[in-house]
């Protein structure tokens, strides 16, 4: 069981980058504890900026920074930033067009049974509408790794969603193939296609090779970057496995279910199910326990695999 | 002609641009344009270290108009100062123009995108912040409505100037006292408004906005206290120069029709220092 939070990794990789790179600068809202990123401010104090319990003041002046040559990085929890904020996202962010890196850490329900205030399951419905912004999520400590550096490597706003908890490896090492935008099909298959981002990459997977025992073969696609959206690798799921499942830790409405839809619904309709948190404030839980709950777990999966199979067959 | 009469003859050449501008498009926010006009034009003729050939410099002193709307004397400026052509405001708040009617950064000499009010001051700090890091010598200036302080994120912002002591930054505040309700403080009290910023920490300067040498005096390098950051309450009157728009709410954004747009250009013609 892996015990290193992504959060710890994105803030090591910022430590190694900024050696050489001295434009990077970290902000934090009272939040360098949460965000891991007390070494940060510790080892370049003189690129570190607190600026206190201010979500909206913070994005501001990152971009104010920004516009001034700097390489931003906000490290504030995803669900205070991206609505407390969410004007001046759009606004000095998006649309002034500053190279800002947001950076939303405890995204999704992993802030558990803190509850609905301190989840964050409106900020990937939210940030897509906003034209301009990227956003990305690292399915596990070494994608967080390769993550960082390909953020600090792009010139332009862009939204990293971090989780609280470690989450499980999906990959052996940050040896591979990772480009913004490119998503990952992590187990090839025919059945169906799960496509989904983050810590149920994992999920996503485990349900993969459970279902292989009932002779289902399941594609699974890590779809890091959630926009742009990797649409060739979508429509290419859509055609040649016929049946898409999506995970997202994240409301079922307008998130990335829905933006997978759009893509598929216009070009290549199969049946699909759009898994999720549906339109209530999150049960609290563990991680795991709350997407159980909401079956998203290795065995309801392959019961709604078997339903989209069932529906592709008869031409539903 | 003195300096300030320059200046003086500067500000009525700019409110006739504005007029003309608004006049032709039907559109624009001219009571807080014709307000703050005297503001810009200390800055851009007296006091900003810009330049329109490199308005990219990495040195330059940087302006944000935080009261985005009121883009119409803003315009006329740069565009006076040769950040653009003239020309090119005949286009202005028209199908596909890049001149709408808030600050656009696709336009040489603007910084930032504004337009929704409590922003631009935060953007300021974070602009003061990188000249600090980078031991640059330029000034920030953020110019602000006074409706436009009701905004909470004004003074997360304000607390933190002082707090990073960003004696490099200016805030200025066009303090006409209405703003598209009525006056500003029946609408929201912000009085006293010299007090708040005092307790916030700042070197406070209160000043008569339209009057050239007490403007360009306010934002002189002399003023600066040391690890303070500054701001001007400029006395303003929203719709100055145009009388029957002066310190009328009903100018925040109206339109004029033929006749009053003639008694515009009549009165602003009429300014001494134009006639001489």
């Amino acid at each position: 069981m892996n015990t290193i939070h992504n959060r710890r990794v994105v803030c090591e990789t910022l430590i190694e980058l900024s050696e050489k790179d001295r434009d990077i600068v970290v902000l934090c809202s009272d939040s360098r504890g949460s965000a891991s990123m007390a070494p940060f401010a510790e080892k370049f104090p003189s690129q570190f900026i607190e600026t206190g319990i201010a979500e909206q003041n913070i994005v501001g002046i990152a971009a104010g920074l920004a516009a001034s040559g700097k390489k931003p990085y906000v490290a504030s929890p995803a669900c205070f930033l991206t609505t407390r904020a969410a004007e001046q996202i759009k606004i000095d962010v998006a649309y002034s067009n500053t190279n800002v890196k947001l950076l939303g850490i405890s995204a999704g329900i992993s802030y558990g049974a803190l509850g609905m205030t301190h989840h964050s399951l409106q900020d990937i419905a939210l940030l897509r509408a906003i034209p301009g912004i990227l956003i990305a999520v690292a399915a596990d400590r070494h994608e967080a790794k390769r993550l960082t550096e390909a953020f600090n490597e792009y010139t332009g706003p862009a939204y990293m969603r971090i989780g609280r908890n470690p989450v499980e490896d999906v990959y052996d090492s940050d040896d591979y193939d990772f480009q913004l935008g490119k998503a990952i099909t992590m187990r090839d298959g025919n059945s169906l296609s799960i496509i989904t981002f983050g810590e149920t990459v994992k999920t996503a997977l485990e349900a993969a090779e459970l279902m292989s025992t009932g002779g289902i073969d399941c594609r699974v696609i890590n779809m890091h970057t959630i926009k742009p959206l990797d649409n060739d690798c979508i429509l290419k799921a859509a055609n040649e496995t016929g049946a898409i499942i999506t995970i997202e830790e994240h409301s079922i409405f307008g998130g990335f279910g829905a933006a997978v839809a759009e893509t598929v619904v216009q070009n290549c309709p199969v049946p699909m199910k759009i898994m999720g948190i549906p339109d209530e404030p999150a049960v609290p839980g563990k991680s795991r326990e709350v997407f159980a709950y909401y079956g998203i777990s290795p065995e309801n999966l392959c019961i709604e695999a078997e339903k989209l199979i069932k529906m592709k067959k008869n031409g539903w | 002609m003195d300096k300030y009469g320059s200046l003086r003859k500067k500000a009525a050449q700019i409110r006739r641009d504005i007029i003309d501008m608004v006049y032709r498009s039907a559109a624009g926010h001219v009571g807080g344009s014709l307000s703050e006009t005297d503001i810009l034009v200390s800055l851009y003729y007296c006091v900003l270290n810009v330049d329109p050939k490199n308005p990219l410099s990495p040195d330059r002193d940087r302006f944000l108009l935080s009261k985005g709307h009121s883009i119409d004397a803003y315009y006329c400026v740069l565009a006076d100062k040769g950040f653009f052509p003239k020309d090119d405001l005949k286009s202005y708040s028209q199908f596909s123009s890049k001149y709408i009617g808030h600050p656009n950064n696709k336009i040489p000499g603007i910084e930032m995108n504004t337009g929704s009010l409590g922003h631009g001051l935060s953007v300021g700090v974070g602009m003061a912040l990188a000249g600090k890091m980078d031991n640059k010598t330029y000034r920030v200036f953020v110019l602000l409505g006074d409706g436009e302080l009701a905004e909470g994120s004004v003074w997360e912002a304000a607390m933190a100037a002082s707090n990073y002591e960003l004696d490099n930054l200016t805030a200025i505040i066009d303090r006409n006292g209405l703003q598209i309700t009525g006056k500003t403080e029946d609408v929201m009290r912000i009085e006293p408004l010299a007090m708040k910023w005092e307790s916030f920490g700042w070197n406070v300067i209160h000043t008569d906005g339209h009057d050239f040498p007490s403007l360009c005096d306010a934002f002189s390098k002399k003023n600066i206290i040391p690890g303070k950051p500054t701001v001007v309450i400029a006395e303003t009157v929203k719709g100055k120069g145009v009388s029957f728009m002066e310190n009328n709410p009903k100018w925040h954004h109206g339109v004029m029709n033929e006749a009053e747009y003639k008694r515009a250009c009549e009165e602003l013609d009429k300014v001494p220092e134009v006639c001489e």
